[in-house]
């Protein structure tokens, strides 16, 4: 667990933030210039804050009362930065030795052979940095923290410099590296479908503060959270399981909602997913519709609702266990009189949820145990 | 033109000597001169601290002083009854005056702040963050700089090392200066050259002294640019 309350003073810019990081990937998420990246230098030892506390499982690796600030190399806390930073003159496999050489105690036997695999980075090892790709330097420097055996891991935009096809490449090692590798990670994003995919925890931060934290299904379906999440991008995430996949190239999702058909997923039946559903892609309905195109329509009750300052509202469902968030007119919201209470049905086309709005869930401590039920 | 190679391309004994105790006089310079040049140019291009100017412009005074002053202050400090030099000669029973190693003092006091500007130019060269990288890995201060910035910058310290070589073989003013011309002890290639033109038939030995200068020099600069180039490659291959 780590425990973050540090301020400090830019020009024109004061940071102030408070918050905690329980086990699992706890997404930083804000605007540029929102302070994350200057959270995590300091938590890495990079920046020194003027005032506060960082601690890491009770240790305090910062106290600015106790005027204690460990250097960054006695921290152990494993970093990988937006632009990879390999060393250039090292082959990979030099590259991601680098930090055993200074990790206390010996490797596992076999975790370089493990990390290496995760990643699929054996066929480079032989190779310098510069002859990489853009995917495969990132992988690397993944790798390469991991196996400095840190007893946390930073992630600074990691996918950032990346097209869509790197990330894409990318997004199932750091699933993978979730589920798997038990460091909790502090991964720092702009992109909202990203945070939903990966994260277990969400603080989200605007102009040097934290304006919302908490497990990540309740603050992504919160319409009051919406401001600081951005709200084109806006939308919940809904744990399931692979059912099966029908002969017409569609795959079906059990989820505590009801069964969701999506277009045809990589993934064997009884693989625990995470589903992203964008706000702005959800059909609100008084009654059932009927004679629609859109396979998927879930009932559900509202249970919270939120006017924007345009012409637009938050609405946020419960359905079955899952929380569901839909971005309709406020025309529609006051013609519908949709006010907590009311029953509805959630209409959402399969075509609507995209490939990248899919992800692995953990499977067993991921999203949809750790949703509080009050949320 | 047969002799070329094998031959003392007419340099003759004292010519010969001088190219000896110049090579000599040269690399014992640069060996002494390249460490501290290395930590200098560390702290010129990284350090944050009061007196940097001040630092800076101590290492780039012998470049522009008159080398005679260079000489003549080596010699006020070193000389056998200067602050420096007598206590060198008490604790050590080492003496610079008028010594092959004054010598050696002289060159690298004068082709320091050559190093020390290619060197810095490495290591501005050098990408912080891949020493931040290094520090999250665990690395310690001292590891970084032996693991990461000193690779790095390999080439530029060597290309300094060469151009720092070739301004010691060159160096004329502060040696004659601080160790007089004393043929095998402190009489290198320039102060031959320059003894050889003031004898009447000397300048046919000055001249070839002369072109073993001129292509020992072009020679330290190519290969010091060509190793320019390789850091350059190196630390852009990021």
């Amino acid at each position: 667990m780590l425990a973050v309350d540090i301020r400090h003073d830019f020009p024109g810019f004061a940071l102030d933030a408070r918050f905690e990081a329980p086990p699992g990937v706890t997404a930083l998420f804000g605007r540029s210039g929102s302070g994350k990246t200057t959270v995590v230098n300091a938590v890495a030892g990079l920046l020194r804050p003027e005032a506060g506390r960082i601690a890491l499982d009770g240790e305090a690796l910062f106290d600015a009362a106790a005027r204690r600030c460990a250097p960054p190399h006695r921290r152990r806390i494993g970093y990988v930065f937006q632009e990879a930073r390999l060393f250039p003159h090292l082959t990979v496999r030099a590259n991601l030795r680098f930090g055993g050489w200074f990790a206390p105690g010996r490797a596992a036997p076999g975790e370089f052979g493990r990390v290496v695999e995760m990643l699929g980075i054996g066929p480079l090892l032989a190779r310098r940095p510069g002859a990489l790709s853009g995917g495969e330097r990132q992988r690397v420097a993944i790798g390469r923290a991991l196996l400095a055996r840190p007893r946390m891991l930073l992630m600074d935009e990691p996918l950032a410099a990346l097209d869509e096809a790197r990330k894409a490449e990318i997004l199932p090692y750091l699933e993978r590296l979730r589920d798997a590798a038990g460091v909790p990670i502090l991964y720092v994003s702009h992109a909202l479908p990203e945070v939903a995919r990966l994260a277990t925890t969400v603080v989200a931060m605007e102009a040097g503060r934290v304006v919302r934290a908490g497990p990540a299904a309740e603050v992504l379906s919160d319409p009051a959270a919406v401001p600081a999440l951005g709200v084109r991008d806006a939308g919940a995430v809904l744990g399931g399981r692979v059912t099966g996949h029908h002969a017409d190239g569609l795959t079906e999702v059990e989820t505590s909602a009801g069964p969701l058909l999506l277009p045809r997923l990589d993934a064997p039946a009884g693989a625990r997913l995470r589903v992203r559903i964008a706000a702005s892609e959800v059909i609100l309905a008084r009654a059932r519709p009927e004679g629609l195109s859109a396979l998927n329509i879930l009932e559900a009750e509202v249970t919270a609702l939120r006017l924007g300052e345009g012409g637009g509202a938050m609405v946020q469902l419960r359905a079955g266990d899952d929380l569901l968030l839909a971005r309709v007119t406020r025309r529609s919201a006051e013609a519908l009189s949709l006010v907590p209470g009311a029953r509805c049905w959630c209409v959402v086309k399969s075509v609507a949820v995209a490939r990248a709005d899919v992800g692995r869930a953990a499977a067993e401590g991921g999203p949809p145990a750790e949703r509080a039920p009050g949320a | 033109m047969g002799d070329f190679l094998t031959g003392d391309w007419g340099l003759g004994p004292e010519g010969r000597e001088a190219l000896a105790l110049s090579l000599r006089v040269a690399l014992w310079s640069t060996l002494w001169a390249l460490p501290p040049a290395v930590g200098v140019a560390m702290l010129l291009a990284r350090g944050r601290f009061p007196g940097r100017a001040l630092l800076n412009g101590a290492v780039h005074l012998p470049l522009v002083l008159p080398p005679v002053a260079t000489g003549y202050l080596l010699l006020v400090l070193f000389g056998r009854r200067g602050p420096v030099g007598g206590w060198l000669e008490e604790s050590f029973g080492l003496v610079l005056a008028f010594r092959w190693t004054g010598a050696a003092l002289a060159a690298a006091v004068m082709s320091f702040p050559l190093m020390v500007r290619a060197i810095r130019l490495a290591i501005e060269a050098v990408d912080p963050k891949l020493e931040q990288a290094a520090a999250t890995l665990g690395a310690p201060r001292a590891a970084v700089f032996a693991l990461v910035t000193l690779p790095l910058i390999l080439p530029g310290v060597l290309a300094g090392a060469v151009l720092g070589f070739a301004r010691a073989m060159g160096e004329f003013g502060a040696t004659i200066t601080f160790v007089s011309s004393i043929p095998g002890e402190t009489r290198t290639l320039p102060a031959a050259i320059y003894a050889f033109l003031q004898t009447p038939g000397g300048e046919g030995p000055a001249l070839r002294l002369v072109a073993v200068s001129v292509a020992v020099s072009m020679a330290a600069l190519l290969v010091s640019e060509a190793l320019a180039a390789r850091v350059a490659r190196r630390v852009g291959g990021a």
